[in-house]
């Protein structure tokens, strides 16, 4: 089981001020408990200043061929947003990320664990419900499972070839977060303070 | 003494690597850093390097400190939370060393117990701004610390030859963010790609040290090029090693290349650091031949 739980007004608004954004939710699995109602009213706030080009409201967007068949008649609306705001767990914005390429995707919500079953997750993407979701300091790409060291503030010297010291079959995370943000033209968001985890909302140390 | 204050003085600072044993026998490490490294700036002391277990770095220091060294005290975020760095690191400043080197560190997997857990609470730059937060007396819990807080140099390392050198680039200038004093690189075989990366590693107005390794022979080129993170050796290097053995054997060849490459990089950074890899006795004559 997870939760996932809307990140603060101030930093969802500071990721999409003045910006245009196209919404999308993810009502999908039973394992995930998605605060629906704070969500409305948040969007309805955001759709009333004018910014909003379009919101989609789907289950299963973690799955990439679901997520494909399902965002086909949205393209236009989301070709005229800026950025993409995501209210799902951190698998599904991953999802949405990689599928999007070079459209500046946001989270909006932390994901966190909940004792007990855990939610089916696809192969390609995986989230670890670290409480404070990283996605929009790493380009849609998540460091706590892409990188062996789950690393939050950037690469470590062990990369060779792009490969992860751990796995040379592994390409290395934080090479590819490099990668994404270099085609989002938004690598200034490396410069952003010193991340430093928080382990009372991990699974491990809250149960 | 804290390096920081020789790089504001302008010098150029050379400091070397030694390991700690595999054993509670120390009087070898001391005797060759005293013999060979008590020319020199400062020494550092590696922390479990590669993820093996050995003889403590922060008990090392203070054998070193002891002979009249100046030691360096590598810190890595592998094996301890941020409670025991803090910890070490209190214990450091109370032992008198003030110079420290921050590290991620190996994983596990790459060393002598790929079985244990890694911890990575932190990492190189979370570890700085914790030290940072130390220095203004409170701890990264926000708790006051009792008394004059302590106080360090605070090194940083980057790889400068890496294939992936601008990601390098970008992390660090969020170790310099963090608090970051200096830098020790690793090693440098290619001099055009080390002064590339200056030139853009200028703009952080931080001291950095050229990582200098001696080649001991074409076989450890090699095994260097296809195992260890941004390092890489050309193939001329490797030639010059071949060509002849016994010249190879004695030192003499790899001490030429790396003088060599001393001198191309000495006018673009602040100082050299040597990872001597058992060959402390052969850092003077490097040092002579480089003309430092
Ligand atoms: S950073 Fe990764 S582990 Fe943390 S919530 Fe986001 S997707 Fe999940
Ligand atoms: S090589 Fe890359 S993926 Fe592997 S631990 Fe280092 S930063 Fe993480």
């Amino acid at each position: 089981m997870l939760i996932t739980e809307l990140k603060s007004k101030e930093t969802i608004v500071s990721l999409v001020d003045g910006k245009k954004v196209f919404i999308i939710n993810c009502h999908g699995c039973k394992e995930v408990h998605f605060p629906e109602k704070e969500a409305a009213e948040f969007q309805k706030e955001l759709a009333d200043s004018g910014n909003v080009t379009g919101i989609m409201t789907k289950d299963y967007i973690c799955n990439p061929e679901n997520l494909k068949l399902r965002i086909q008649k949205y393209m236009d609306a989301i070709e005229a947003a800026d950025a993409v705001l995501v209210f799902s767990c951190g698998v599904g914005v991953q999802t949405i990320a990689e599928y999007l390429g070079d459209k500046p995707v946001y989270a909006a919500c932390d994901t966190y664990p909940l004792p007990g079953f855990q939610g089916v997750t696809p192969l390609e993407y995986d989230c670890k419900q670290c409480g404070e979701c990283y996605l929009n300091l790493t380009g849609g790409i998540c460091p706590i499972t892409a990188c062996s060291k789950s690393l939050v503030n950037g690469q470590c010297g062990g990369s060779k070839d792009g490969k992860c010291e751990v796995d040379s079959n592994m390409e290395c995370g934080w090479e590819r977060i490099y990668r994404r943000l270099a085609q989002l033209g938004r690598l200034d968001v490396l410069k952003c303070p010193t991340q430093v985890r928080n382990y009372a909302t991990d699974e491990e140390v809250s149960k | 003494m804290k390096i920081s204050e020789l790089f504001d003085r302008g010098e150029f600072v050379v400091t070397a690597e030694v390991g700690p044993p595999k054993g509670i026998h120390i009087e070898h490490v001391l005797e060759e850093a005293k013999t060979y490294l008590s020319g020199i700036t400062a020494v550092n002391v590696t922390d479990n390097q590669s993820s093996v277990m050995r003889l403590g770095s922060l008990a090392t220091c203070k054998a070193l400190k002891d002979e009249g060294l100046t030691p360096i005290f590598q810190l890595t975020c592998r094996d301890r939370n941020r409670i025991a760095l803090q910890s070490d690191l209190l214990s450091a400043a109370m032992l008198g060393i003030d110079n420290v080197l921050c590290l991620t560190g190996d994983h596990t997997k790459m060393g002598d117990h790929p079985q244990a857990k890694p911890v990575f609470d932190l990492d190189s730059v979370s570890l700085l701004h914790t030290i940072k937060q130390l220095e203004s007396g409170v701890d990264l819990g926000g708790n006051e610390l009792v008394g004059e807080p302590p106080k360090f140099a605070k090194g940083a390392v980057v790889s400068p030859c890496s294939d992936s050198v601008d990601a390098q680039l970008a992390k660090m200038e969020r170790k310099v963010a963090a608090g970051a004093d200096y830098f020790q690189t690793q090693a440098v075989f290619e001099p055009e790609k080390f002064i590339k990366f200056m030139e853009k590693a200028k703009q952080f107005g931080k001291p950095v040290q050229v990582g200098i390794i001696i080649p001991k022979s074409a076989g450890m080129a090699k095994f260097m090029n296809n195992n260890v993170a941004g390092v890489h050796v050309p193939d001329d290097m490797i030639e010059e090693l071949k060509a002849d053995k016994e010249k190879t054997k004695a030192g003499i060849t790899g001490v030429e290349i790396a003088a060599r490459i001393i001198k191309e990089c000495k006018p673009y950074c602040q100082g050299v650091h040597i990872m001597a890899l058992g060959w402390e006795s052969k850092v003077p004559a490097l040092l002579e031949q480089a003309g430092i």
